[in-house]
């Protein structure tokens, strides 16, 4: 328990070295009730970002929700993901028969913790942000007391992007953008759209 | 004529000019804003603040010797070069350019000034990084935007690295009837620069009232500049005993070097403007980034270098 402590408080401590990682809450501010922080998904180390810029006692009930097909292959990923990170490993494959995703993701919610999902739901490689995955929709409406705050995560993509072994020391800013609910009566496609939007309206302009 | 009894009196001087802002800056919190919060005092006194911090930083480099002088200004290039590529855009392919820039280019830039290796220095940016960096960027095979692309990181070395490196250079000139007390130059590009940003404040937040150019800097002053750049020229003749120059030449020189520190900060905000933002970074309080503190030294350390390099060296 100590170690795993120990452990997540270095890696954001190295994540924020690396990074000079700086928080801009625009529209929300740090608070303890459940969250879905949703942001958009470039580097595996897109969570630790987000977990380092939160204060540490939001920190430790705050889990971010990894795909299984990664994180559970190796035993230090194991290790990591379980133990340190704390995360909800989903089964993200298609026709899967495992425990439910968003049951999963509930339980935390439902235990009063917060969540960091990536709607993208996988890592995009180009600009932008790719269509979102339903997930964020089904959790939405089935936890309508969970607050959903959009996190636009700037530059870590480039400090260290998919398949390069050293980092590049650019500085990261997540932004927070103001919580998002579900209006009645509003569509699947209608609600992920302007979630869509609400996270891309955070972004700095493009050149 | 004792180079480190002339610094310990330029030092002393400056610690206590800091003295009495911080007394006047307490006196304001006090008197106007009567301890409530106030947007123009806190940010003199966090200001004059982060001022203590920074010439403290300064003295300890120069107590080392040329090294902490060096060391200090490739951490200065690094810290500005980091806040510049991080809000310039540029893309998958050019990640090997931006590893040799900061892990090549940068390091070897004050690699060849700890070396005094004058010819190579002036040319490995200009020259070697101009060439190679773009081939790097087009082994990424990504032509979307190539030529801006090439030029921003270009651009980015150029101003954070071998413009600022300029400084620290100074060190390897040889002047006659000087010799040992090139330091004193580098606190007189500094104390000249850096006094020109702060007139220009001061007398801006005075009686400025014209705006030079709304479109780019909504804080800079025709009243501010022109009575900035004055009184540090002033303040630069009045250095002259710490330099090779008459006092004369101390003016002349520190205008130039005024004037083009103004535009260093002119060129920068208009960046920052295009970008949509107001400061370069967080690190320094009161001030934004580093590059906010710096741009100005960045164009006229150059400038000052030949000057000195044309006419004071043998």
């Amino acid at each position: 328990m100590f170690v795993d402590r120990l452990l997540a408080s270095a890696l954001c401590g190295f994540a924020r070295a690396l990074t000079g990682v700086r928080a801009l809450w625009l529209g929300s501010e740090p608070d303890a009730r459940p969250r879905v922080y949703f942001a958009n998904h470039r580097s595996h180390g897109d969570f630790v970002l987000i977990w380092a810029s939160l204060p540490p006692p939001l920190r430790r009930r705050t889990r971010p929700v990894a795909g299984a097909d990664y994180w559970l292959t190796t035993s230090l990923r194991r290790f990591l993901i379980n133990r340190v990170f704390r995360g909800v490993c989903i089964d993200r494959r298609p026709g899967r028969n495992g425990p439910n995703p968003v049951e999963q993701m509930g339980e935390a919610l439902g235990a009063g913790e917060s969540l960091i999902l990536f709607p993208e739901g996988t890592r995009n490689m180009g600009d932008g942000l790719l269509p979102f995955k339903s997930g964020l929709h089904h959790l939405a409406k089935a936890h309508p007391e969970a607050e959903l705050i959009p996190v636009w995560i700037e530059n870590l993509g480039r400090v260290m992007p998919k398949g390069s072994l050293i980092p590049v020391p650019l500085l990261c800013t997540l932004s927070f953008g103001p919580p998002l609910s579900p209006v009645d009566g509003e569509s699947r496609e209608a609600f992920l759209t302007r979630a869509r939007t609400a996270l891309l309206d955070l972004a700095p302009p493009a050149d | 004529m004792n180079a480190s009894h002339d610094l310990i009196t330029v030092f002393g001087g400056i610690f206590g000019l800091l003295a009495v802002f911080s007394l006047i800056g307490a006196g304001l919190k006090y008197r106007v804003a009567r301890g409530q919060p106030h947007g123009v005092i806190d940010n003199l006194n966090a200001r004059i603040k982060a001022w203590w911090a920074m010439i403290a930083l300064i003295g300890a480099a120069i107590w080392i010797g040329p090294w902490g002088v060096i060391a200090l200004f490739a951490f200065i290039s690094f810290q500005c070069l980091r806040e510049f590529i991080s809000l310039t855009h540029t893309r998958l392919g050019d990640h090997r350019a931006l590893l040799w820039s900061f892990f090549v280019f940068l390091p070897a830039q004050y690699w060849l000034i700890a070396t005094h290796w004058y010819g190579l220095f002036s040319i490995l940016i200009p020259v070697y990084a101009f060439l190679l960096l773009p081939i790097s960027s087009s082994l990424g095979a990504d032509t979307t935007r190539f030529l801006e692309r090439a030029a921003k990181v270009q651009w980015g070395l150029m101003i954070c690295v071998y413009c600022l490196s300029h400084v620290p250079a100074l060190l390897t000139l040889d002047i006659a009837g000087y010799a040992g007390r090139n330091m004193l130059l580098i606190v007189f590009l500094i104390l000249t620069v850096q006094s020109s940003d702060v007139f220009q404040y001061v007398w801006g937040k005075l009686i400025g009232k014209r705006k030079v150019s709304p479109a780019i800097s909504p804080s800079k002053t025709v009243e501010g500049l022109v009575g900035g750049v004055l009184t540090s020229t002033a303040v630069g003749a009045a250095l002259w005993w710490i330099t090779p120059f008459t006092p004369l030449e101390a003016g002349l020189i520190a205008l130039v070097i005024n004037v083009m520190g103004f535009f260093g900060g002119f060129v920068l905000s208009a960046i920052k403007r295009d970008r949509g933002v107001k400061d370069w970074g967080a690190m320094i309080e009161g001030h934004g980034g580093m590059l906010d503190r710096v741009d100005s030294i960045s164009f006229s350390a150059p400038i000052f270098f030949h000057i000195v390099r044309y006419w004071w060296v043998a």
